[in-house]
């Protein structure tokens, strides 16, 4: 199993969520994995329902069966410091590059640079080891940014190529590049059913794909449980209304007398049937959609309860038993 | 919301029935917000010139933008719509899948009125491309657009999205060929983005750093900048170092060519910030009734009021309702598990009508059960009713099939009204933050719109805030 896991997906398709389920069932059974935060939004967080994350690896959670998670939001501005720190012992001209706005200028103009810093930084902990020698997480998740930005994300090469033909920067990007595009990295997107984000899902592959970037699974998110299916559908546009009232009325609800309340009944159910099918039927469109891509495929549920960090452990859970994890 | 106050209030003291009711009419209870947004006499108003629509990715807000345009024009207006990142089919429902940068006119819509439905797919690189080819002679805009650092910026900078859809709204305004302009907003990663982007470009562009970088290359050594060029030795040094001295120059000959471009910038992000707070202005937040997108909307409520945006309210998109909203998913679960399990329901033998229900009311006030010839009306004839007690695993005769059918229907009402409450939740939440915020509710369609009739769909759903349900008291 490749060692980073980078988690996309739309905007809206719950890849936070996703990937911290990941990062905890990853974790099962005594590993150590790291959950990466790079854009900012302090997700990860909210999810572990704890305060702010600081640009620092923090441990979170306690996964089942004794393994740990850590969880670092990464601030690309402090990581260009900590960088410059590294290479060059600036010390306080550090500070004064800050003053200049020369840090603002380098993270978010050069946009190459600012995400050369931030996988700099995940594949840095992907190959950190400790004093015996071994690796410091047995897993690092990254919550990447969204589908529509993926694959420019991750192509930093290409990003920098034309801006730092030399340097040290070009060099740390020849450095990520080859940990990205090696087995050791494997790229998820996160999808829910519905027509735009599987369409995104399947530019998003093929874009990967183009930069040669290793796609792993196809993870569909939020997925309603089927209470009819379609020969059932069929079925309840076969039977009378009145069958449907008395069997209603059969079970206690509203009389049985006719064109009594069980009666009323009938056209509000039938109507959410109607609507149930009809995106029955996109579901399953947007399914098949989704099985051409060619990629394992896997499916999480909606939580009806909402999303809270027992959600999260259910995520998990769910996800070792599809042998994701 | 008072009367319903007044039943919960009144519910411990209630018997079993009543309390059910309390229930279920609670779980009715319309999500009525403190206002309501009327849409029409705001789209209508020949003083609204631009409505922008804001809220966090996945929310609906292309399509909200687009159905508005669409019904403003329908109402007479001409109306252009400028939209980022349209869903592909409903761009070509609207003849703007091509690229091009300049407004269409839709066809197909219904111009009685006398109005016009213009759309745009925002190309921000062209846009970019665009004000460089206008302020600049032919020969330094060829230096600029073949740039590397102009390239990347054009393309890739974080902010260049929506700065460009802020001057594209800019320029659309100053042609004043429309009545009313619909801006759909990028998918920015945050709230922020959109407000801020616009000024970090103008402010970067135009700014200190950007001409300290620059100043050695063009005033040479020139003893007055001595003190200047310590500071720029040390820093050109570090970022040189850094990026390698390429990218440097690049941003050099980049801003010496773009010199008499700069000002324009911050003056044209300060107009386009004015041009937002003006009164014909309106920003719409859009969200979903969900946790994330409400938390975002409240986000960006709050953001519009401190920069003095004029905010005309909140529509929350693929709002759930129900028809059969006085039946709660307690008793619908409760009836589904009697219909399927027949060890309960079919204690008798299990003929329709006479079935024990462990339900209080109901089958009590049914003097006149219905002619069991109905039953084998659904049944085709000669499959007479052979399930026994201790047989329920075989669930094929007709009458179990139906039963079957109608717990299944059950069930999704019982989601159903789960997800009401759910919604309700999250929407009071809101409310209770921000009371003095208009709402307008959009029903939940099934399905994606991809075409003008879904998008007048959503318009009266925009409008009629939420359609009345036909009554189904049990």
């Amino acid at each position: 199993m490749s060692r980073l896991q980078v988690v996309s997906g739309k905007g809206g398709t719950g890849k936070t969520t996703v990937s911290a389920a990941l990062a905890l069932a990853l974790a099962t059974e005594g590993k150590r994995t790291l959950l990466v935060e790079v854009e900012g939004r302090q997700g990860i967080a909210q999810l572990f329902e704890t305060e702010a994350l600081p640009y620092e690896e923090r441990k979170i959670a306690v996964a089942p069966g004794g393994g740990e998670v850590y969880a670092l939001a990464i601030d690309p501005e402090l990581a260009l410091l900590d960088y410059l720190q590294m290479f060059y012992k600036l010390g306080s001209a550090g500070r004064a590059l800050k003053k200049l706005g020369a840090i603002d200028f380098a993270t978010t103009i050069a946009p190459g640079l600012r995400d050369v810093l931030l996988t700099g930084k995940a594949c840095e902990a992907v190959r950190r080891k400790d004093r015996h020698g071994r690796f410091a997480y047995d897993y690092v998740v990254m919550d990447a940014p969204p589908t529509g930005r993926i694959t420019r994300f991750l192509n930093v090469n290409d990003e920098v190529a034309g801006l730092a033909k030399v340097g040290p920067i070009h060099n740390q990007a020849q450095a990520v590049m080859r940990v990205l595009k090696s087995p050791e990295t494997s790229v998820h997107l996160v999808t829910l059913l519905e027509e735009m984000p599987v369409q995104e899902t399947a530019d998003g592959i093929a874009e990967l794909r183009g930069a040669r970037l290793p796609v792993g699974r196809i993870i569909v998110n939020m997925v309603r449980p089927e209470v009819l299916d379609a020969d059932e559908l069929a079925l309840v546009r076969s039977t009378p209304r009145t069958a449907l009232a008395r069997s209603l009325s059969g079970a206690g609800l509203g009389g049985a007398r006719r064109g009594g309340h069980a009666e009323r009944l009938v056209d509000p159910l039938l109507e959410q049937a109607e609507e149930y099918a009809a995106r029955y039927e996109l579901e399953q469109e947007q399914r098949a959609v989704l099985g051409e891509l060619g990629l394992p495929l896997h499916e999480l549920p909606l939580l009806a309860e909402g999303m809270d960090l027992a959600g999260l452990y259910e995520l998990a859970t769910e996800l070792r038993k599809q042998g994701i994890a | 919301m008072s009367p319903d106050g007044t039943q919960a209030q009144n519910r411990p003291q209630a018997g079993p029935r009543s309390k059910a009711r309390a229930h279920a009419q609670e779980g009715a209870r319309p999500l009525s917000p403190a206002r309501v947004l009327d849409i029409d006499p705001l789209l209508k108003d020949p003083e609204t010139r631009i409505v922008v629509c804001c809220g966090s990715g996945g929310v609906g807000k292309t399509t909200t933008a687009a159905a508005l345009g669409l019904r403003a024009a329908e109402m007479g207006r001409k109306v252009v719509v400028l939209t980022i990142d349209p869903a592909r089919r409903l761009a070509q429902s609207m003849g703007i899948d091509s690229l091009d940068n300049t407004p269409r006119r839709v066809k197909g819509i219904d111009d009685s009125a006398g109005g016009e439905l213009h759309a745009m797919m925002l190309d921000m690189k062209r846009t970019f491309d665009e004000i460089v080819e206008v302020h600049v002679d032919p020969d330094r805009a060829a230096a600029i657009l073949g740039n590397p650092f102009y390239q990347s910026l054009s393309a890739g900078f974080a902010g260049t999205q929506e700065y460009m859809a802020m001057e594209k709204l800019g320029q659309l305004r100053a042609r004043d060929e429309w009545d009313l302009i619909v801006v759909d907003t990028p998918p920015s990663r945050s709230a922020l983005d959109f407000l801020d982007a616009p000024k970090r470009l103008g402010s970067f562009l135009d700014g200190r750093l950007i001409r300290l970088l620059t100043a050695p290359a063009k005033l040479g050594g020139r003893a007055g900048m001595k003190f200047l060029n310590v500071g720029m030795s040390m820093m050109t040094g570090t970022l040189g170092k850094l990026l390698g001295g390429q990218l440097l120059k690049d941003v050099q000959t980049f801003v010496a060519a773009m010199d008499t471009t700069f000002g324009g910038f911050r003056t044209r992000a300060d107009a386009t910030y004015k041009l937002l707070q003006a009164p014909g202005t309106a920003f719409l937040v859009v969200a979903a009734p969900e946790r994330d997108a409400l938390r975002e909307a409240a986000y960006f409520v709050e953001r519009l009021a401190a920069e003095s945006m004029p905010l005309a309210g909140l529509v929350l998109n693929r709002v759930h309702g129900s028809g059969a909203d006085r039946l709660s998913a307690e008793r619908a679960l409760a009836a589904a598990e009697n219909l399927e399990d027949p060890r309960i329901v079919d204690q008798d033998g299990g003929k329709a009508g006479v079935r024990n229900s462990p339900d209080t009311y109901g089958s009590s006030d049914s003097p006149d059960s219905d002619p069991p010839a109905d039953a084998t009306s659904a049944a085709p004839a000669g499959t007479a009713s052979v399930d026994t007690p201790d047989a329920p695993e075989t669930p094929d005769t007709p009458e179990r099939s139906v039963d079957q059918l109608a717990a299944g229907l059950l069930r999704l009402h019982a989601d159903r009204m789960h997800l009401l409450s759910r919604e309700q939740r999250t929407r009071d939440r809101f409310t209770a933050r921000h009371p003095e915020v208009a709402v307008t509710e959009v029903a939940a369609l099934p399905g994606d719109v991809h075409d003008l009739a879904g998008l007048r769909d959503i318009g009266d759903r925009l409008a009629t805030d939420r359609p009345e349900l036909p009554d189904a008291r049990v």
